[in-house]
């Protein structure tokens, strides 16, 4: 008796389930393409459209240009403030503006004479990460100002942003690598721990059992569409985010391919290992929800930076693969990175691969002595 | 071939423990090749703690089993390939159709595409379900699925095949039926270990145990069970034995 022959009867039945049931198939690929959808257009981190007063004591040529200059941004737009320099709080508690320009009576002369001189800017940081994006975004227009006059604007530290990678701040570029890391692990922990649990609930596990099957030939079979699925998957989020977010692809394809594997077994062993501890679908939906769902939203830097966590969070990240994959990811995207660049977090997903696996394994043959 | 004399089950004080509870307690019986062989007891007497043990897929704690000459200690995989097994609940899959349920558990036995071809159709014949291929599981009336069932058990043709209160919740009518084809399965040559709580189907049946709390009661043919305890039918000697002496 071939064991390839068991394997694949499973691994076959497993995708007539999955075609047969047109609820999966939407879960499978109408979910990622909605998500990609609200992440790329609803949840834009991206800031256009920023009110900005302008209070000019300058009234030059060069003021003006420098004005100009914020005009021309499409993150900004721009007004003249008129009242009294007194009231200029009322600008932010009234919300008419998020960032105030002050430009100071002596901004031309000192240009000319090519001295230091300052501006000031004034941002609302009620919302603190609109507030760094906002100064960030003032920082490009002024550096720019400055190449092009060979002024000398000073800035309250000395930056001269050069942003590279994503020039423009994309929020693209970060958040469709996410996407592709909180799919995957979705698909692979989710719906195989849905899966295996369905066929404990039904009673049709201990059908399989009784036959001379080995509990590896099932766990292969099983998991096998799923990894296709997650293939899938991935490959659509990422050719989607390609063509309508323009996000590039620096990196070797093969690289990515190899690692993204890498990630798939390493959510699959999680699924597994759910699958092999609880009893009902219910349970195991539940747990695969607070094991992958919410560590790769909330704790793997696809949305917060782990780095403003606070320090207990920033350990508990490091059991996330998703922060590990999100490296891979963006790396091989966006920067072009290499392999032995990414050694650090090849080595983690494998680790955690091996160790959840065991543990599986170990409690799948258990569960058949009970 | 049917050897009458062959030995198909034996176990010697097999006991099955879960915790302080014992399931099963020091049961020893002989199962003769061909033989359709009851099982009855009360809801948690330890029938299916029983059959789960002689199918492998619970290791005993303590005694011996041999299964079709095969021990269930070592040789659980020789076992498998010589066992059918359908449990109470109908454990095919609903979302597949008859064909893909049949593939499929053709498949798990490692059996070619052209062995599960042949037998299909032989299968089909005997459990008397036709041109119904294509259709969902789900569909099918109780009695068809529970047919299909059996059909799926025996694709492998097995040498033994343990039914486990195979006809809760099916009609008298189709319960009928269901036992006409385990009488043909056996007269086939192959032994039926049957586990049951329905009276009438005990005397169906060529010998009995009847256990209670885990431990073996009385063995005999139904006639010389109503003999033993001097009733004239199965059920009195049931509610004899289940409410103890």
């Amino acid at each position: 008796m071939t064991k390839a022959s068991r394997t694949i009867a499973i691994a076959r039945k497993e995708f007539l389930h999955i075609i047969h049931d047109p609820r999966s198939l939407i879960i499978i690929f109408v979910m990622p393409l909605m998500q990609l959808i609200l992440f790329g257009y609803a949840l834009n981190m991206e800031i256009q459209n920023i009110n900005l007063a302008v209070i000019d004591y300058s009234r030059t040529p060069q003021s003006s240009h420098l004005i100009e200059q914020f005009e021309g941004s499409e993150f900004f737009s721009v007004f003249h403030y008129n009242g009294k320099h007194s009231d200029i709080e009322n600008i932010f508690l009234k919300r008419e503006a998020k960032i105030i320009l002050v430009i100071d009576q002596d901004f031309a002369r000192n240009f000319q004479r090519q001295t230091k001189t300052s501006i000031q800017i004034l941002v609302d940081a009620a919302d603190p990460n609109a507030a760094t994006i906002i100064k960030n975004y003032c920082y490009g227009i002024i550096a720019n100002f400055n190449l092009e006059h060979g002024g000398q604007i000073s800035q309250p530290f000395d930056v001269e942003p050069r942003i590279w990678y994503n020039p423009d701040m994309k929020s693209a570029y970060f958040f469709v690598p996410g996407l592709i890391a909180l799919i995957l692990v979705m698909i692979s922990a989710m719906l195989t721990s849905l899966a295996i649990t369905r066929e404990k609930e039904t009673g049709t596990l201990e059908q399989i059992l009784v036959s001379p099957i080995k509990p590896i030939e099932i766990i292969i079979g099983k998991v096998f569409p799923y990894i296709i699925m997650a293939f899938l998957d991935g490959f659509l989020i990422l050719m989607m985010g390609m063509i309508l977010f323009k996000v590039p692809f620096a990196g070797s394809h093969f690289l990515l391919i190899l690692l993204s594997t890498l990630y798939i077994i390493t959510a699959l062993s999680l699924g597994l290992m759910i699958s092999a501890t609880v009893e009902t679908q219910q349970v195991a939906m539940m747990m695969a929800i607070s094991a992958t769902l919410l560590p790769t939203v909330m704790l793997s830097g696809f949305i917060f930076p782990i780095r403003s966590m606070p320090i207990l969070l920033q350990y508990v990240s490091y059991i996330v693969p998703a922060k590990y994959f999100l490296i891979i990811a963006r790396g091989i995207l966006i920067k072009g990175n290499t392999f032995f660049q990414l050694g650090f977090q090849t080595l983690a997903l494998t680790l955690m691969s091996i160790i959840l696996l065991i543990r599986t394994l170990r409690k799948f043959s258990l569960n058949l002595e009970k | 071939m049917i050897e009458h004399n062959k030995i198909a089950v034996r176990t010697n004080k097999l006991t099955r423990r879960f915790g302080k509870f014992t399931a099963v307690d020091q049961v020893s019986i002989e199962v003769k090749q061909g033989e359709i062989f009851g099982f009855l007891g009360a809801n948690g007497a330890g029938k299916t703690t029983m059959i789960r043990m002689l199918c492998g897929l619970l290791k005993p704690s303590a005694g011996d089993a041999t299964v079709s000459g095969f021990d269930v200690y070592k040789q659980s995989e020789n076992i498998k390939k010589n066992i059918g097994y359908m449990s109470q609940k109908f454990s095919l899959y609903d979302d597949l159709t008859i064909q893909e349920n049949i593939e499929f558990f053709g498949g798990i036995y490692g059996l070619t595409k052209e062995q599960i071809q042949s037998r299909k159709k032989t299968l089909l014949k005997e459990v008397r379900l036709t041109n119904v291929e294509e259709s969902m599981t789900r569909d099918l009336p109780v009695g068809f699925k529970q047919r299909l069932a059996l059909g799926c058990a025996l694709l492998h043709d097995p040498l033994i095949l343990f039914l486990d209160e195979p006809t809760s919740g099916v009609d008298p009518e189709a319960r009928r039926s269901f036992w006409d084809l385990i009488y043909h399965t056996a007269e086939a040559g192959k032994t039926i270990f049957v586990t049951t709580h329905f009276m009438d189907e005990a005397e169906y049946c060529h010998r009995l145990s009847i256990m209670r709390d885990g431990k073996l009661i009385a063995v005999g043919s139904p006639g010389e069970l109503r003999d033993l305890y001097h009733k004239s039918n199965m059920q009195d000697v049931f509610i004899e034995i289940v409410n103890g002496e």
